[in-house]
């Protein structure tokens, strides 16, 4: 272990190169360019390929390749490289390829901005790409959780032959703090199932099934390790939700500031609980089993997780939410009043 | 020494779903022949594209990625870069490569990576019933021109193998037809050509081969073949546009 102070995306970069990870391809794009630009500086050293595409859509289609090649692979982006990513998303998961892919989220739509943003829950949530696309989707809240999620994502890219999304927001990546990295792992071999020249057999790695059954059966085998994975891996943190007067649920950068806000309005007296959800897909539905009296689901978009909060929490509580959108960080104190407000009686409609 | 009767070892003994006449089959055994020829069956990796050909893999006995719309050339830099000791190629179809693949198709050319592309260009889109292409032909009728290309409005077609000739990572490039004998003869020598240039290091290679489609283009097959060559050929000119023997020294701006 050594104690290093890091950027976000320089120690999510640094992490992946730890975790055994050999092969990256990238476009720059705000606020993450500081993940392929160590990749640059570092990744050859380490015996890796480095390769700066052409457009997220060619990133995505080489991280195909290469995965399908049997290499620990990856790449990031932020919002609208990753909008760009999901065709190649669907491809992965239809062809049971591991990769992770890092996104950087930012303001949207559109251009939107540079700011550090939460607007793509559902995009990384329910949108991955056309078809029944689901991937483990990892919302670390600090740089020393994104090394450590990081090199989670490549294990259980790995176990369950899918992407891994780590879905940051622009203050992690751009933020410095001291982290704690891991051991370099070994680079794997290529798995007996990747494309790595005909010698003992052939592979195919394909997405495409014509017969419709033979879609079904492929889609039902991909369901099931759905189903493993809602069973296995849910990650969440809690602190004070059972009893509380009010349970902030909040992930990523808000959770840091929402963890601010809650010691503020404990100070006044206020019974506050925070649930953290860390995988973002599967959502952690059990954590909603601890009975606050009302739930605040804080985020910078319109309001995208809380529509998961209401389906765990199934109507036991009311859920209330906080957002701030385009780009606009909550501070502690105004996140602080909204958990005041959420406590008192008035602030649930009859 | 070309061999010219039996299937080629890579080429597996199955029927195919091409339609009758048209000329993939006689793409996929030069393909065939060639990797037999060259002796790299066993460290070969295909990547098959969107378009009537994405089923070769059923055909061609060598291990295979199928890749989206368009990112054959893609996928293909991503095995070619974990695996530089291995041979790349991909398939494509012209709707692939020049429609909606000409961003991975150019940049891939551009940064001379070491894979072969075949290119098989028949005028129009086959797998999805007989559309208009970027190569469709001057005046000809498709589904989505009716009236026949207006070149005024659609443009006129992209000549994919002198484009792409222009650029210094290319190391081969050339375009054939598969018409008649004497073409095929020629074709398999460039197909050949275009995988030597990845094993030698050179660059990449390509070569676009003029393909029939009696169906979609209401004809019957022996038509169809001299439809290519009464109408195809001249506005697609044959011939080797570039073969750069050596890998090109690249001018260093460091230097």
């Amino acid at each position: 272990m050594s104690r290093v102070l890091m950027k976000g995306n320089e120690a999510m970069a640094e992490a992946a190169i730890r975790a055994g990870c050999r092969a990256y391809f990238g476009y720059p794009i705000t606020p993450q360019s500081e993940l392929p630009e160590y990749m640059a500086r570092h990744l050859p050293a380490a015996g890796g390929v480095f390769l700066q595409a052409e457009s997220e859509v060619a990133a995505i289609n080489m991280v195909y390749g290469a995965a399908g090649a049997g290499a620990r692979v990856m790449t990031s982006t932020s919002s609208p490289g990753f909008s760009l990513m999901t065709e190649g998303l669907s491809y992965l998961v239809g062809a049971r390829l591991p990769c992770v892919v890092v996104t950087v989220m930012r303001g949207g739509p559109g251009l939107g901005n540079i700011a550090p943003s939460q607007a793509d829950y559902f995009q990384v949530t329910r949108g991955l790409g056309h078809g029944d696309v689901h991937a483990i989707v990892l919302a670390p809240s600090t740089v020393q959780e994104a090394v450590e999620l990081v090199g989670l994502a490549f294990a259980l890219a790995e176990r369950y032959r899918l992407p891994v999304i780590v879905a940051a927001d622009g203050l992690l990546g751009q933020m410095m703090e001291p982290v704690e990295l891991p051991p370099a792992l070994p680079v794997p071999q290529a798995p007996p199932w990747a494309t790595t020249g005909a010698a003992t057999g052939r592979r195919v790695i394909s997405s495409i099934h014509l017969d419709p059954e033979a879609l079904e059966r492929h889609v039902l085998e991909l369901v099931a390790t759905y189903d493993l994975i809602a069973a296995r891996e849910p990650r969440w943190e809690a602190d004070g939700v059972e009893g509380a007067d009010v349970a902030v649920v909040a992930y990523g950068t808000t959770a840091r500031i929402a963890r601010s806000a809650v010691a503020r309005a404990r100070a006044r007296g206020l019974a506050v609980g925070l649930l953290r959800p860390i995988t973002l897909w599967p959502f952690p539905i059990a954590a909603f089993a601890s009975a606050p009296r009302r739930w605040l689901v804080a985020e910078m978009s319109s309001g995208q997780m809380v529509d998961d909060v209401r389906l765990a929490v199934e109507g036991r509580a009311p859920v209330l939410r906080y957002t701030r959108v385009g780009g606009v960080v909550p501070t502690p104190v105004e996140l602080a009043e909204a958990i005041v407000r959420a406590a008192r009686p008035a602030a649930v409609p009859a | 020494m070309i061999r010219v009767a039996g299937r080629p070892r890579t080429l597996l003994d199955v029927p195919t779903h091409y339609c009758p006449g048209c000329t993939h089959g006689i793409i996929h055994r030069l393909v065939a022949e060639t990797i037999d020829a060259l002796a790299i069956r066993e460290r070969t990796i295909g990547v098959a594209s969107v378009g009537c050909s994405v089923f070769i893999y059923d055909y061609l006995d060598v291990d295979f990625q199928q890749a989206a719309h368009g990112r054959a050339p893609a996928v293909a830099t991503g095995i070619k870069r974990v695996l530089p000791d291995r041979v790349v190629f991909t398939y494509q179809g012209d709707g692939d490569l020049a429609s909606i693949g000409a961003a991975e198709i150019l940049h891939a050319a551009a940064r001379g990576e070491r894979i072969t592309v075949i290119y098989v260009n028949n005028a129009l889109y086959g797998m999805t019933g007989g559309q208009m292409a970027p190569t469709t032909l001057p005046g000809m009728r498709t589904t989505t021109s009716p009236e026949g290309r207006d070149v005024r409005r659609h443009g006129a077609p992209l000549r994919m193998a002198e484009l792409l000739a222009s650029l210094d990572g290319v190391a081969y490039a050339a375009r054939e037809a598969v018409s008649s004998p004497a073409r095929i003869h020629r074709a398999r020598r460039a197909v050949e050509a275009a995988f030597r240039a990845q094993l030698d290091d050179r660059g990449l290679g390509i070569v676009e081969l003029l393909s029939t489609c009696p169906v979609n283009w209401g004809l019957e097959p022996t038509d169809a073949l001299a439809w290519c060559e009464a109408h195809m050929v001249p506005v697609f000119p044959l011939g080797v546009f570039k073969d750069v023997r050596r890998a090109r020294e690249p001018v260093d701006a460091r230097a």
